[in-house]
């Protein structure tokens, strides 16, 4: 055991300039990283975590500097080193996996070239062996064929092999440190773990360290040996992993864990102050809503879905499962009407509408009763209606003609329902969080009462907490309000919470369907077993 | 990492906001500022001009003709003993009317067209796009003379000509602007509330294709105008006496030779501020209109 850390980070401070001032994003952060350790930093988004691995990287962007503070690395004081040195460092000694690997790839340059230009540039291979190493670093990621995926562009590659390229080039100089910025958000959960379980392998192979920067807790405490949490700027909490999970000690951390959806817990235990139960609505609602049969879709020779039965009643939640390309965004574009299918029926209150092109949809009477929400709430707003004029543009479309008084008061009844303070619905969406955004979409799409809500990932792109909070939230809306859910997910673990009943896709065809229970604790299919195998299991 | 994530979000409300706004991004580029008070001096001189200059601009004078800059004639006098000065000024309302109209027609008609092609595609892309090829194939200033010289020597017909050789120019671009929005969620939320189609076009997405399309039209502001006086400059368009830059250069340009080179100068030179303003102002605008950069 060495005693010297490899990377020691001490009373680190980061201000950035910016237009109202001088903020600091990180506060007197210490952090030390021994040779062959993995360290998880969690947060959530602002909590200056990346901000911190960019500064031990010296990658701020212009406006920000380093106040205060130290970093050293192998001995080597890195804020005081010339920036000529340090690109030396970077991916040498140092090197970092970023969040989107197809943004990380040059899109026209063959991917064995692209791992051939860092060996060549750190001088760590020459004309002649080039291809060879390039060749023998894919095989160490684990792609299959590496000859021929030499040639291959990063298009023709899926999300979890982009990665793994950019892993590749990560450690093609066989770096002492490699800093993993949220490496798997965005990719499926059996690809999230095919792609953690490598970076630990090898980091465990070559004595490397890690830094593994992320939001989920629970994927930290199962790959890292100690795990720091990060709040506003600040490390609020520093421990070994099995001990912040099982231990918290700082109120923050106990937050977030209790946040995490996890075998066992309800919705409610989510979030520390329960709301109260719900009334439900008035008159209980029971029978058949929406009746799908035979839905199709082809694009090509391929059948995006196929043949897919499922039914959902009055007052029910049913989760639609499945990894990115099983047709499940698909089929619930055909249910919205928002996309037409090739084959099949889909009745929907004893109506069939699959017959109504997607383009006259919106002037169909029944539009306001199918409504949305969307996974993005950012992309899903327009970024020049205010909070209020986007909650209310189905009521100025659809709803019998308002005053501008009552539709004020109506956009607040609305806003007071979803939890947004009124004094927000002046805003546009960049001046709003991305919890307050996905109100204002919850809003939108409940603004006319509708029968059926399709929520598509609806807390995919929110931190924990604000997922915590927003789930409960829909929960007490459906309740209240009466109203059926189609809740599109990967993640088996949040849809077991709102979900009545679980129905698993694969290759636009359902595999499995059953009660929430049934399907999470006794499932019949082997690949439902895959996917619940690969949720990050945090050390018991 | 941005303010709104740092939880520094400060309530903007209406005009105030806009013009806290506008003065940050003024004293932030100050080129932006005198691009600013350079648009203002024209579009003062344009509404007040012919009743504020010190001459009659179609004045003749025998007796003054071809006179240097002077304390009594500030940019000279011309051929005819003209005050150079008072003609500048006066010209500048027909020139931006040219100008301003020119650039309205094209922002209606190519700006439409464009977002019409990028957002349904198909036959309507293929349309407008051909369209635009067939402009673009005809050297621009060409084309525009023959237009002008095919419907007549009159100042619609300038309009139009400068109309059409920026169709193009927007219709491209309002389509790629369009076309990366048609399948973004909002347009999806919209079609869920009940909008149809053109409402989709008109109201959720022009708005968000606006603030790139007004730098356009400042650009083309410019662009127009020297146009118009090419065509004047040339012989077509505006015809003598009445004042217009593009004239005022013809008719001084022989002089530059012999000596008198004020005629041809002071027009010319208001002529290129005019231009230079408004390609300042684009790039100001830009980021005035924009409002993900009031943060």
């Amino acid at each position: 055991m060495e005693t010297l850390p490899l990377l020691d980070v001490h009373d680190l401070t980061v201000e950035f300039a910016t237009r109202r001032g001088v903020v600091r994003a990180v506060e007197h952060v210490d952090l030390s990283v021994r040779r062959g350790e993995i360290l998880g930093i969690v947060g959530e988004s602002g909590s200056g975590k990346s901000v911190t691995s960019y500064a031990v990287m010296r990658i701020l962007d212009r406006a920000g500097r380093i106040a205060e503070g130290s970093v050293t690395f192998s001995g080597m004081d890195l804020r005081d080193l010339p920036e000529s040195d340090m690109r030396d460092l970077r991916g040498r000694e140092i090197s970092m996996v970023f969040q989107n690997p197809r943004a990380a790839l040059n899109p026209i340059r063959k991917i064995g070239r692209q791992i051939e230009d860092v060996l060549l540039r750190h001088g760590q291979c020459t004309r002649a062996d080039a291809r060879a190493k390039a060749i023998a670093m894919l095989d160490r990621v684990r792609i299959a064929r590496p000859e021929e995926r030499y040639d291959a562009y990063p298009f023709e590659l899926s999300g979890g092999m982009c990665q793994r390229v950019v892993i590749a080039l990560a450690l093609a100089c066989r770096p002492r440190l490699l800093i993993a910025d949220e490496p798997t958000t965005g990719l499926d959960v059996t690809t999230q773990k095919a792609v953690m379980d490598l970076i630990v392998e090898l980091t465990r192979e070559s004595r490397m360290s890690a830094i593994l920067i992320t939001h989920d807790l629970g994927l930290a405490a199962a790959y890292c040996d100690s795990v720091m949490v990060m709040e506003k700027g600040r490390v609020v909490e520093a421990a070994p992993a099995a001990t912040i999970f099982s231990a918290p000690t700082h109120p923050y951390t106990k937050r977030l864990l209790r946040a995490t959806p996890r075998p066992g817990a309800t919705l409610r235990d989510l979030v520390m102050d329960p709301p109260p139960e719900t009334v439900p609505a008035a008159i209980p609602k029971t029978g058949r809503l929406l009746d799908v049969r035979g839905l199709v879709k082809t694009y090509g020779a391929v059948n995006a879905v196929d043949g897919i039965d499922l039914h959902i009643d009055r007052g029910e939640s049913v989760g639609l499962v499945g990894e990115s390309g099983c047709g499940k965004s698909t089929t619930s574009m055909m249910i919205m009407r928002l996309l037409d299918p090739s084959d099949g029926s889909i009745h929907f209150d004893g109506q069939e509408i699959a017959a109504i092109p997607a383009r006259a949809f919106p002037r169909h009477p029944l539009r306001k009763r199918i409504q949305m929400v969307f996974q993005d709430p950012t992309d899903s707003l327009n970024p020049r209606f205010t909070a209020e004029r986007a909650i209310a543009d189905p009521i100025l479309r659809m709803a019998d003609r308002m005053g501008r008084d009552a539709l004020r008061a109506r956009c607040e009844d609305l806003a007071g329902l979803v939890g947004l303070p009124t004094h927000l619905l002046d805003r546009f969406p960049h001046q709003l969080s991305g919890g307050q955004k996905a109100r204002v979409g919850i809003a939108r799409a409940i603004a006319l009462n509708p029968d059926l809500v399709i929520l598509d990932e609806p807390t995919a792109a929110l931190d924990v907490s604000v997922q915590a909070v927003v789930l409960n939230l829909l929960e007490e809306l459906k309740i209240s309000l009466g109203m059926s859910y189609l809740f599109v997910s990967h993640d088996l673990h949040v849809v077991r919470l709102l979900c009545d009943r679980v129905i698993v896709m694969r290759a636009g065809r359902i595999v499995e369907q059953g009660t929430a229970q049934q399907v999470l604790e006794a499932p019949t299919a082997d690949y439902t077993r895959e996917l619940l195998a690969a949720v990050p299991h945090p050390p018991a | 990492m941005s303010a709104t994530e740092l939880g520094i979000v400060r309530p903007a409300s209406g005009l105030t906001a806009t013009l806290q706004h506008a003065r940050h991004v003024i004293t932030e580029n100050p080129v932006t500022g005198v691009a600013f008070a350079l648009f203002l001096v024209l579009i003062l001189a344009a509404i007040l001009g012919p009743s504020l200059v010190p001459y009659d601009p179609l004045a003749t004078d025998s007796s003054a003709s071809l006179r240097p800059p002077s304390a009594a004639h500030w940019f000279g006098t011309d051929q005819l003993g003209r005050d150079i000065f008072s003609r500048v000024v006066v010209a500048t309302r027909l020139d931006m009317i040219i100008a301003v109209s020119s650039v309205a027609v094209v922002f209606a008609a190519g700006g439409l067209a464009g977002i019409s092609a990028g957002y349904f595609g198909g036959w309507t892309d293929r349309i407008v796009g051909r369209l635009a090829d067939t402009i673009m194939a005809f050297p621009l200033f060409v084309l525009a003379m023959g237009i002008v010289a095919a419907l007549g020597n009159t100042v619609t017909n300038i309009v139009i000509a400068t109309a059409v050789v920026n169709f193009p120019l927007y219709a491209r671009l309002a389509r790629a602007e369009a076309n990366i929005r048609r399948d973004a969620g909002f347009v999806l939320a919209a079609r869920l509330a009940g909008n149809t189609d053109a409402r989709i076009l008109l109201f959720h997405i022009l708005p968000n294709i606006l603030p790139i399309m007004v730098v356009q039209m400042s650009l083309t502001m410019g662009y127009a105008i020297l146009n118009a006086a090419g065509l004047s400059f040339i012989g077509l368009g505006v015809r003598p006496p009445t004042p217009e830059w593009g004239i005022m250069v013809a008719e001084g340009a022989a002089g530059i030779i012999s000596g008198e080179w004020w005629v041809a100068l002071f027009p010319g030179l208001t002529l290129m501020g005019a231009v230079f303003c408004f390609n300042l102002l684009g790039d100001g605008l830009r980021d005035i209109v924009d409002p993900r950069r009031r943060t």
